[in-house]
């Protein structure tokens, strides 16, 4: 801690008088895992194409690795990679020599070039297509190729905006296998974006959560979660559940309970260690239960509770 | 100096490779200028001499004015394919790297000069074939030096205005409304003392003027102004343009 990578200051962006990115200040620290998280069109990309000098801030600035992001453009790019949102290749070149045209643009020369093209198709698994054109992969194959190229110039920073959108479950899987060993082994700082919660609360190790170009929230999955409180135990109830309510009703420890069609819900810490006393509960007042569940309060709770929408709500009336 | 020549040669070689795995369009730019020069050249042959050009039939004369005409198709063709890129939004994936801006249009105009070159010769061989007589060989190769020139320099505009768009709708006929007036106030069809009175000042302001006569020189033998004015001029106009497009590359947006 306190030895910031990234620090952002004031950093905004509008167009057309309008705030895609409104007064975000964040500090990423080195080696961390960071996500973003927010619903289309909460300026996740607009942060991420500002930091790799893309787009030019209308306010604020920003540093990577004490370069600033407007007045050291060069330097900047030098010790970033990046995997943008709508990242393209070049359909008509192979896989390596996609590679091999960004190296060069990076400054790799010879056999160091040639090595490190093999080193960065190995990570990926994609040495035995780097001959293929790459208008014949697959999406999966593409988002892994373009994760290669940002990689190609050992980079300090690595930026991963909605790396697995549009992807199958499996290649999605192999993405996130990839980047988090290169967060361990490597010990490259990944800044990812996302708008699917099981991602950033699998992979990241401190999240911020953006909406209208705001932040409204920066912590741990763990800590964010931890604002909802409560687990909610639910039980499918065949018979009975009037009378179990009641009974339920003197635990102390259920914060809250509700019925709603021929469910139980009961809010409370540690949802594991109550069960057993809810079951037996259940058997002394003759109910009869068919099913018990836990569910544990996601990232997407947190959305809710701070801005009073769900991630897809926004998604619907998004653009 | 050096790292940037590395760029632009990287940038170069990606594009020379793209091009060899879509061989049409390379070919495809030279047709009008080719139609143009077998009706127009050949109908007038023996109808048209300029007595100040030494009695050069027209189809000899123009010969170099089409092959302007080629070299600003690949103006046009060169800056279309920068607008593609940004427009697939491969542009950013290269604006994202370190290269230095100068690199990436230098070797931008490199792919786009290689590709003229091409062209003008299919039109130089498609005149000899129909009959135009060029005064000597070693001509050719100083008329390379001239081609080179044009090439770049209206590269270099063409890029300047494609750094203020974003994608490739309308583009060429924009361009192609810039490009005409250049070639029409050139020379290229006709000497320019013929002009009309009250445009013929604007071609002595026209840097495809000098290129045009530059190429004359070199291919027939004659020219209205001296080879190292011509030289001068593309020279000049060739640094001014491609500083320019540098210059907008350096503080563009490349989302
Ligand atoms: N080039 C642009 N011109 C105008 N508005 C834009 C542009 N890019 C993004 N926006 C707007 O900025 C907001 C944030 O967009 P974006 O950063 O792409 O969101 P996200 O990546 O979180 O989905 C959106 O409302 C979008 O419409
Ligand atoms: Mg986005």
């Amino acid at each position: 801690m306190g030895n910031p990578i990234i620090s952002m200051k004031n950093l905004s962006k509008a167009y057309h008088g309008e705030k895609a990115v409104d007064n975000v200040n964040l500090e990423i620290d080195k080696g961390e895992f960071f996500g973003l998280l927010g619903p289309n069109g909460a300026g996740k990309s607009t942060v991420i194409k500002m930091l790799t000098t893309i787009i030019h801030p209308t306010e604020g600035t920003a540093t990577i690795h004490g370069h600033d992001i407007i007045e050291e453009r060069d330097a900047v790019r030098s010790c970033i990679g990046v995997v943008f949102q709508d990242s393209v290749l070049d359909r008509k070149l192979t896989g390596r020599e996609n590679l091999d045209f960004h190296a060069r643009l990076y400054g790799l020369r010879g056999d160091m070039r040639r090595e490190r093209i093999e080193e960065v198709l190995e990570l990926v698994e994609l040495k035995d297509k780097a001959d293929v054109l790459v208008e014949r992969y697959s999406g999966g194959m593409q988002r892994r190729l373009a994760i290669a190229r940002g990689l190609m110039h050992h980079p300090g920073v690595l930026f991963l905006d909605e790396p697995t959108l549009g992807l199958d479950a499996q290649s999605r899987r192999h993405i996130w296998k990839y980047v988090k060993e290169l967060n361990l082994r490597e010990d490259i700082t990944i800044v990812l974006t996302t708008h699917y919660m099981e991602e950033a609360d699998q992979l990241c190790e401190r999240v911020a959560i953006i909406d209208r170009g705001r932040i409204v929230a920066l912590d741990t999955p763990e800590n964010l979660k931890g604002l909802i409180g409560a687990d909610t135990i639910v039980m499918h109830i065949q018979s009975g559940g009037e009378i179990l309510l009641q009974s339920l009703s003197f635990f102390p420890w259920i914060a809250s309970s509700e019925v709603s069609n021929g469910k139980i819900l009961l809010r409370v810490d540690d949802a594991q260690s109550r069960i057993p006393q809810v079951v037996i509960e259940a058997c002394m007042n003759r109910a009869i239960v068919s099913h018990v569940g836990i569910i544990e309060p996601t990232l997407e709770d947190v959305f809710l509770k701070l801005t009073g929408r769900t991630l897809h709500e926004c998604e619907d009336s998004g653009n | 100096m050096r790292f940037y020549l590395y760029e632009a040669y990287s940038l170069w070689r990606r594009d020379m490779l793209s091009f060899s795995r879509q061989k049409d369009r390379l070919i495809g730019y030279s047709f009008a200028p080719l139609f143009l020069l077998a009706f127009i050249g050949l109908g007038f042959k023996n109808q048209i001499y300029f007595p100040e050009m030494k009695n050069i039939d027209y189809l000899s004369f123009l010969t170099p004015g089409m092959v302007a005409m080629t070299l600003l198709t690949a103006s046009n063709s060169t800056s279309f394919l920068m607008l593609w890129d940004r427009e697939m939004g491969f542009l950013k994936e290269i604006m994202v790297t370190p290269s230095s801006r100068i690199g990436i249009i230098l070797g931008r105009t490199a792919s786009g000069v290689t590709v003229a070159i091409f062209q003008s010769f299919i039109i130089l061989f498609g005149g000899i074939v129909m009959g135009s007589r060029f005064h000597r060989p070693e001509g050719m190769l100083i008329s390379l030096i001239f081609m080179a020139l044009i090439a770049s320099a209206f590269i270099g505009l063409g890029l300047s205005l494609a750094s203020f768009k974003k994608e490739t709708y309308g583009f060429s006929l924009v361009l192609n409304f810039i490009l005409y007036p250049f070639l029409f106030l050139s020379g290229a069809l006709y000497p320019v003392d013929r002009l009309p009175s009250l445009v013929a000042p604007l071609s002595y302001y026209n840097p495809l003027t000098y290129g045009i006569d530059g190429l004359r020189y070199s291919l027939l033998g004659v020219s209205s102004f001296s080879p190292a004015l011509d030289l001068g001029v593309m020279a000049a106009s060739c640094l001014a343009m491609l500083g320019l497009g540098t210059y907008l590359f350096e503080k563009g947006e490349w989302d």
